[in-house]
């Protein structure tokens, strides 16, 4: 790319209007870094057997996509590692009125429950403590071991009452479909915390990330999350969650969202003739789509010619569903011009960069 | 619920398109009448072992046989088993040019590798004589092994001459995705053979069927379905598929299409980031996807607001030359030929290529003698 690294990174916009950033990753610098979170016995496991945390396969470190040039700390550690240079790139840059953190953290690729649960635990601490509390204009997803959905409810229900925290973190790539009913407990408690849960782009359960086996590049494995997104909202839809968690609001973090029509299409298609085999649907699945359930604005994975993302957003058939992301400090977009599609009415364009995500996290209660 | 034969006079003086169906399932009477086919050792290893795919994706069909309730032939055997029937339901009924078999009997699927061969070799020599010998508007998929290269080779050299085989004929759920180089044996001889790669909803690959593992009901299998399209097309691009055989092709078949421009849109922004890992791709993914891949139209995604169709178009005119249409007879979810384009006015040109001219093109048919 033409731009000088160094200048690509602090690069915000002025959209006209304090933003809502739904998508906004921090990172772990090292375990160490959880130590002061973390019990002796866990301290001595982590220096015993050279545990550096679970394996990113997500965000390979090096690739162009994981970080903006000039996004990586002076002093060390990762890029969104450091809170000075989120605020400087991200919540100054981009008058943030509110920022909600998303650790990507693969304690789902951990096989140990007791560190799967308490390595979450420990980031959520140190989200609250050296994050929450250091910024007033952040909130958090907080990290579960969703494995075990009864140990991600317990952890939920121990720091899900924090006034920062507003969301619960899962990673698309699943063992099963979040819908089956294993995974009720999480939205249980979700529900009792009035918690947002959202579905955000990886996850390394061990089973494939396509229906056919593994794919050999990163390129085709990161294009093809968009299926298991799609695989995910067709089952949340037909399982009957959000018919027994009438307050569940599940959000899509880094999903991309321009097939989103076409699913829709399909999905209610498919119901009108199957849907006796899930009678509990009273009505079509895309309606749960628009009622229950919102995107991050990136990638917006563009066509060249802007007009099919305005055709785009009006075949999904509500104004509401969209919440503007930066999605820092990936690499979605080479200018700030292109961090929302062109051509948005006024009332589109302020419900996208504000009110649909203040409404859907309940941000005017705070 | 009106029967098509009772409409079809005034449909087709509307229309006078040709139909050439792209998606026609036909069925063994019994398991048994593959015999005839098969070696001693392998008439005995059905009866006995039977067969052993990869197993766990069976969700019941909502009807039997997935069959549409009227198409059941007199008699009592299985929807899709009997040629007169289907003549009478199908081929007449809608005044077809021509018919594509996709027969949905397993083969590919089978762990047992030798057996999968074999198998696939009964069903071809089942297609040759009781279809596509006594019945000339019907051409088929000639059935692989596509699981191992060698024995596909071998099933192309054998068959894949015959005028009646039009494409190969595999099914989208594989072992592994189907860019990998394990399946470039077979796209070599497809490519030599001028064969398309025709792929089917279904199959099974040993895998949990999505991403995320097992979903919970048929209606997630169906509806699914495009998803597992969606990966094998991402894998068929980035793995260097079309570099290595520029002149193949490939037909997707029955996994809708209204996302295919959106994929490519998606496709093109990942790979201007990330080039360096795949330097074996010369052009945008978007570039392969319009040149290399034809789709067939059912089940097509409904929008709310028929117009909508015309806005999806709008976003991949190439579709207009590579939409081809298909009924899925004798499936439930069967498209009419003179129902199914949605009620909107299509592009000039839309109809008669989708309907048939997109098919014939493709697989070299010829023009039926008396039409304009």
């Amino acid at each position: 790319m033409e731009q000088s690294t160094a200048a690509l990174a602090p690069r915000g916009f002025d959209l006209g209007q304090p933003v809502i950033d739904v998508d906004i990753h921090c990172n772990v610098p090292s375990a160490q870094a959880l130590f002061p979170y973390l019990s002796a016995h866990w301290r001595e496991y982590i220096a015993y057997s050279a545990f550096k945390g679970p394996t990113d396969t997500a965000y390979p470190a090096g690739a162009p996509t994981t970080a903006l040039p000039g996004t990586r700390p002076a002093e060390g550690g990762p890029p969104a590692s450091s809170l000075a240079l989120i605020r400087e790139h991200v919540l100054d840059a981009w008058n943030v009125e509110v920022g909600i953190l998303n650790c990507a953290y693969a304690v789902e690729s951990l096989h140990n429950p007791d560190t799967a649960a308490t390595m979450a635990a420990a980031v959520n601490d140190w989200m609250i403590h050296e994050w929450l509390e250091q910024e007033p204009r952040l909130r958090a997803s907080i990290v579960v071991p969703s494995r075990v959905p009864e140990m991600a409810a317990k952890e939920i229900d121990r720091v899900g009452g924090h006034p920062g925290v507003v969301q619960v973190y899962l990673p698309v790539v699943s063992e099963a479909p979040y819908g089956h009913r294993r995974y009720w407990p999480i939205f249980e408690a979700a529900a009792r915390h009035d918690l947002v849960v959202s579905l955000q782009f990886g996850g390394s359960p061990g089973n494939p990330p396509t229906g056919s086996g593994w794919p050999s590049y990163y390129l085709e494995e990161y294009v093809a999350m968009s299926q298991v997104f799609q695989t995910q909202i067709l089952n949340l839809c037909v399982e009957g969650v959000f018919d027994h968690f009438p307050t569940l609001r599940i959000a899509m973090i880094e999903s991309g969202w321009t097939w989103l029509p076409s699913l829709m299409w399909r999905i209610d298609k498919d119901w009108k003739g199957l849907r006796r085999e899930v009678p509990w649907n009273m009505q079509p699945p895309s309606d749960y789509v628009r009622e229950r359930m919102r995107f991050s604005l990136q990638p917006l994975d563009a066509s060249p010619d802007p007009r099919h993302m305005l055709t785009l957003i009006d075949q999904l058939g509500s104004d509401d569903l969209l919440m503007f992301s930066t999605d820092y400090p990936h690499w979605q977009f080479d200018s700030p011009e292109e961090a929302l599609p062109a051509g948005l009415s006024p009332t589109q364009r302020r419900k996208i960069l504000s009110e649909n995500a203040r409404d859907f996290y309940r941000l005017s209660k705070q | 619920m009106v029967l098509a034969a009772e409409r079809t006079d005034v449909a087709r003086a509307k229309r006078r398109l040709a139909v050439i169906d792209c998606d026609i399932h036909p069925n063994l009477e019994n398991p048994g009448v593959l015999d005839k086919y098969l070696s001693k050792r392998w008439q005995e290893y059905r009866k006995g072992v039977g067969g052993r795919g990869f197993a766990g994706s069976y969700y019941p069909r909502a009807f039997p046989n997935a069959a549409r309730t009227d198409s059941h032939p007199p008699g009592g055997k299985p929807p899709g088993s009997d040629l007169d029937f289907m003549r009478q339901q199908l081929l007449d009924a809608y005044d077809m040019d021509f018919g594509v078999l996709q027969p949905l009997l397993g083969s590919g699927g089978l762990r047992n590798l030798e057996w999968s061969a074999a198998h696939a070799s009964a069903v071809n020599e089942w297609q040759i004589e009781n279809w596509l010998d006594p019945e000339p508007r019907l051409r088929s998929g000639l059935v692989v092994p596509y699981e191992d290269g060698d024995l596909t080779v071998k099933e192309i050299e054998r068959r894949g001459k015959h005028p009646g085989f039009v494409q190969l004929m595999l099914a989208i759920r594989t072992s592994e995705p189907l860019g990998r180089r394990k399946y470039w044996k077979m796209y070599e001889a497809a490519e030599a053979y001028g064969l398309p790669i025709g792929i089917h909803f279904g199959g099974q690959g040993g895998y949990p069927i999505t991403g995320a593992g097992w979903p919970s009901y048929y209606v997630e299998d169906h509806a699914g379905m495009s998803t597992a399209f969606q990966a094998q097309v991402i894998s068929y691009i980035t793995e260097g598929v079309f570099e290595q055989f520029p002149g193949l092709k490939v037909v997707l078949i029955e996994g809708g299409f209204a996302w295919l421009p959106v994929l490519g849109w998606r496709l093109d922004a990942a790979w201007r980031k990330l080039k360096a890992e795949v330097p074996h791709l010369k052009r945008a993914p978007s570039e392969y996807l319009k040149e290399h891949f034809w789709v067939t139209t059912q089940p097509m995604e409904e929008p709310p607001r028929p117009e909508q169709f015309l806005e999806m178009l709008d976003m991949g005119p190439w579709m207009m030359d590579r939409l081809m249409f298909a009924t899925d007879y004798p499936h439930w979810d069967f498209d009419d030929p003179f129902e199914a384009l949605p009620k909107v006015k299509l592009p000039d040109g839309f109809e008669a290529k989708v309907m048939a001219e997109n098919a014939r093109a493709l697989y070299k048919l010829p023009v039926r003698a008396g039409r304009a």
